[in-house]
């Protein structure tokens, strides 16, 4: 299909003139994914302090949870590297493994974030309460729901890795979710720094 | 029930809406019977619902953003009709602000934007010698979201109501407190979903030709339109999260009660007009650079010369790109953001004249000393040249922020941008259109009736808009739906512009039915002596486009081909050929998707959500997909080639 040639040797997905593309295409699709990502932290920053008679981020936000959170995502962007270390080594036992660990990490931070909302809105900040809790909801929401499809894309994933074991496409795929993955924890970097810790301090 | 269909679901009580009710339904059951009868359902089907070939998804973004354009012309003439005197009453203060608002949404969205990608799609691959795009499937989704997210926005004609606070859609108008019911829903949602598809198209272009370029098409030997195709694909990947952000956030703030654009609970009605213009501002250049590539690529082969200044054409189009996120606060200069602020994009604003006016220059340069033959393509783009520059000096006049104070929300501001809209995007299409046309459709359209159409589309065009800034300085207000009577003179001369134009864009239309009936066929590739590879394929183009991959030996591969006498065909050196295969994927989940649309425009959560888990079960479904496309026989590709090429021996 194209004029660059396929490859024998290297890593499985990269082999493929095709899944090299495919792998730039998502790269693109994660600038982009910057785009939209920075739109949501502007409007959050422009939105900062604007919290009309709702509770401000000070009162609410706590430490320990959003740590606790923190360290279960970074950590499973660590195991899931150690997922495509294990892809590359051609354990496919090993990467099933790990990126179930990987998973269940996530769906931990998920736990966790579900319980900071449905708290928070216990205490009186909603999404309609102000702009300043519509924009921090919306920016951790948007989040959370790129972590709910991360989780449930990877599970797909499984199946198809357990199908049809380790092939250039089932590689090059998994090593688009776990690009993808890396990618959640930077943003989370970004709101834990930006949001909870200057929201706290502020 | 009944009482709901009659009161709120179906538009009622004009005679306009009842006209184009009956038109609507009276068009799809002619369709519906054109199909049956001549048993075409599944080759509708099989040949064009379900294609990912882009020759044929360009085509039928070209045919839709036609109609759209026919669709927005009528909005345009309906409100010159009721600009044209004072007092009239054609059209009530409700009805002209939903026609004002659908006219610039569906021209920019609907038609500029899927006109332009439409070319990219058809021309693009054949530019850089390559069989498809780099994702197909993907290819088709974004045509098909672009599709439903238009048929979402037109369907609020009839049913729900249109929306009514400007293409530019400002809170807290737009809000839920001012402007209940679905009509502005209609807006969200329509360009939300065709949103997507095109910030799709961006990032399949940038990896079509990043990676897919014939071997030795190095950048800087890229055909100019591929460049402007390139760098409008840059754009849209980092313009459109803007937009979808934006929207989203208007969306929850509509139908979940948040806070952001609203007057109550603290939010900030003007972080909308930012949002929308850090997505907009760029947004007319998406609309503008393929039309510059356009007119390069029509001027160096009508003028018969190499593009003078290719890299200077090449680092402005860069250099406008990159302005081109900074300068969204020229729009609102009148917002009060202080001396600094407006004087700085003031200055990027002038700034963007630059790498413009460099592009000018170079367009008369290329012509300078050609042999120039003037073909329908041709006057386009030299009718393109003095008219938008008359756009480009009144936008600099808009850009000095202490005049603006005077000109904003005027008809000057009217006038100016239709003149960089219209002679640069309109003209820009129908050169390319008319330029590619015997490539697409195997024959060139009429010479004659096309230089009716576009003598009186431009002299209409210029008729139309030239009085506005008149008007515009004489104090008349943009978006005001009765006039004055010392207004009038010139905006009755405004209204005969703007039925010549009608009667140009209605020239330009028969063209395409009568060159399908009389235009003598075209039996070679080349049909106006080109100098890019899309001619180097034969007419109609094989759907591989290239039997043996071109090998591209400088700028202009096609021309220096033909001087060397060679050709991209090799019979000795055919190869199978790897191809994607079709799919009635993209077009059921964005049937899913209508569904969905629907639903959150009329606030209906449980369609809503029913549309949503069917796009996500065609998601799955195709993500466990393992069809890797068919490969092409070295004697099918023979006993094509040897068919298109017989004639031209």
């Amino acid at each position: 299909m194209s004029a660059e040639s396929d490859l024998t040797t290297g890593p499985l997905e990269y082999r493929s003139h095709e899944d090299r593309m495919t792998i730039l295409g998502f790269w693109i699709f994660l600038g982009a994914e910057i785009a939209l990502f920075s739109t949501l932290f502007a409007t959050y920053a422009v939105m900062f302090g604007r919290t009309a008679k709702a509770p401000s981020p000070a009162e609410l936000f706590e430490l320990p949870m959003v740590l606790i959170m923190t360290f279960l995502l970074l950590t499973s962007s660590f195991t899931c590297g150690i997922a495509i270390h294990e892809m590359r080594r051609g354990s496919l036992k090993g990467l099933l493994t790990w990126l179930a660990v990987t998973l269940l990490l996530g769906l931990g931070f998920l736990g966790f974030e579900i319980y900071e909302f449905v708290h928070y809105a216990h205490e009186g900040a909603t999404l309609p309460s102000s702009a300043f809790w519509s924009s921090f909801f919306v920016l951790t929401g948007t989040h959370g729901l790129h972590v709910l499809l991360g989780i449930s894309w990877a599970s797909l994933l499984i199946v198809q890795l357990r199908r049809r074991g380790l092939t250039q496409v089932t590689s090059r795929k998994m090593f688009v979710v776990g690009l993808y993955w890396h990618f959640l924890d930077v943003i989370w970097i970004f709101i834990f720094t930006s949001v909870y810790l200057i929201g706290m301090v502020v | 029930m009944l009482d709901f269909l009659l009161n709120e679901f179906l538009v009622t009580g004009d005679p306009l809406i009842y006209g184009a009710m009956v038109s609507m339904v009276l068009v799809s059951i002619a369709i519906v019977y054109v199909l049956t009868y001549f048993k075409k359902w599944g080759y509708l089907w099989r040949e064009w619902l379900t294609t990912v070939d882009h020759k044929k998804i360009g085509i039928m973004y070209i045919i839709a953003a036609i109609a759209m354009l026919f669709r927005g012309g009528v909005d345009a003439l309906l409100m010159r009709t009721q600009l044209t005197l004072p007092g009239m009453e054609f059209l009530n203060s409700q009805h002209y602000n939903e026609i004002f608002t659908t006219h610039g949404t569906i021209m920019i969205i609907f038609m500029a934007m899927p006109f332009l990608i439409g070319l990219m799609n058809f021309v693009v691959p054949l530019q850089i010698g390559a069989r498809d795009v780099a994702f197909p499937f993907l290819n088709a989704v974004s045509f098909w979201s672009f599709a439903i997210g238009a048929l979402l926005f037109n369907l609020s004609f009839v049913i729900g109501g249109s929306p009514d606070a400007g293409w530019t859609n400002y809170a807290p108008m737009a809000g839920p407190n001012l402007n209940p019911g679905p009509n502005i829903n209609y807006y969200l949602i329509g360009l939300q979903i065709s949103g997507i598809g095109t910030l799709a198209t961006g990032i399949n272009f940038l990896a079509t030709i990043l990676k897919m370029r014939a071997p030795g098409m190095t950048l800087m030997r890229m055909p100019i339109f591929t460049w402007s195709s390139l760098i409008t694909s840059l754009i849209i990947t980092f313009a459109f999260p803007i937009l979808t952000v934006a929207l989203a956030l208007m969306t929850i703030d509509r139908i979940f009660g948040s806070q952001f654009f609203t007057l109550t609970g603290d939010g900030m009605p003007m972080m909308w007009a930012n949002l929308f213009w850090l997505w907009g501002h760029p947004e007319v250049y998406i609309v503008i650079l393929p039309a510059f590539g356009i007119f390069s690529e029509v001027i160096s082969t009508f003028a018969r010369k190499q593009l003078f200044g290719y890299k200077a054409m090449v680092w402005s189009m860069v250099i406008i790109a990159g302005l081109s996120f900074v300068v969204w606060v020229h729009h609102f200069f009148t917002m009060g953001a202080g001396a600094g602020v407006n004087s700085f994009f003031s200055i990027t604003t002038m700034l963007i004249s630059v790498p413009t006016g460099v592009k000018i220059f170079n367009w008369l340069g290329t012509m300078y000393k050609g042999k120039i033959r003037f073909d329908t393509p041709m006057l386009w783009a030299l009718g393109f040249i003095p008219c938008f520059v008359l756009g480009g000096v009144t936008g600099v006049m808009l850009a000095m922020a202490a005049a603006d104070y005077q000109y904003h929300n005027t008809y000057f501001l009217v006038a100016h941008f239709h003149n960089v809209l219209i002679a640069g995007t309109v003209f820009g299409c129908f050169a390319g259109l008319t330029f590619w046309y015997p490539k697409m459709f195997g024959h060139k359209m009429n010479e004659t009736l096309g230089k009716i159409s576009f003598w009186f589309f431009l002299i209409g065009f210029n008729v139309c808009f030239l009085p506005m800034y008149f008007l515009g300085f004489a104090g008349m207000p943009r978006r005001t739906y009765s006039i004055e009577p010392e207004w009038m003179p010139l905006n009755v001369v405004s209204s005969v512009g703007a039925v010549l134009m009608a009667v140009g864009f209605a020239v330009f239309v028969y063209n395409i039915y009568y060159s399908f009936r009389y235009s003598p066929r075209e039996t070679q590739g080349d049909a106006w002596d080109g100098r890019a590879l899309e001619w180097a394929t034969t007419t109609p183009v094989p759907f591989y486009n290239f039997a043996t991959v071109p090998k591209v030996e400088g700028p202009e591969a096609y021309w220096l081909m033909k001087q060397k006498g060679k050709t991209t065909y090799d019979k000795n050196n055919l190869e199978p050929i790897h191809m994607p295969s079709d799919s009635g994927v993209p077009f059921i989940m964005m049937a899913f998707m209508f569904v969905a649309g629907f639903g959150l425009v009329w606030e209906w959560m449980i369609v809503a959500i029913a549309g949503l888990i069917g796009v996500l079960a065609c998601m799955f479904i195709r993500s466990f997909d393992y069809d890797h496309g068919f490969h092409v026989s070295v004697e099918e590709i023979k006993e094509t080639e040897e068919k298109a090429r017989r004639e031209e021996k």
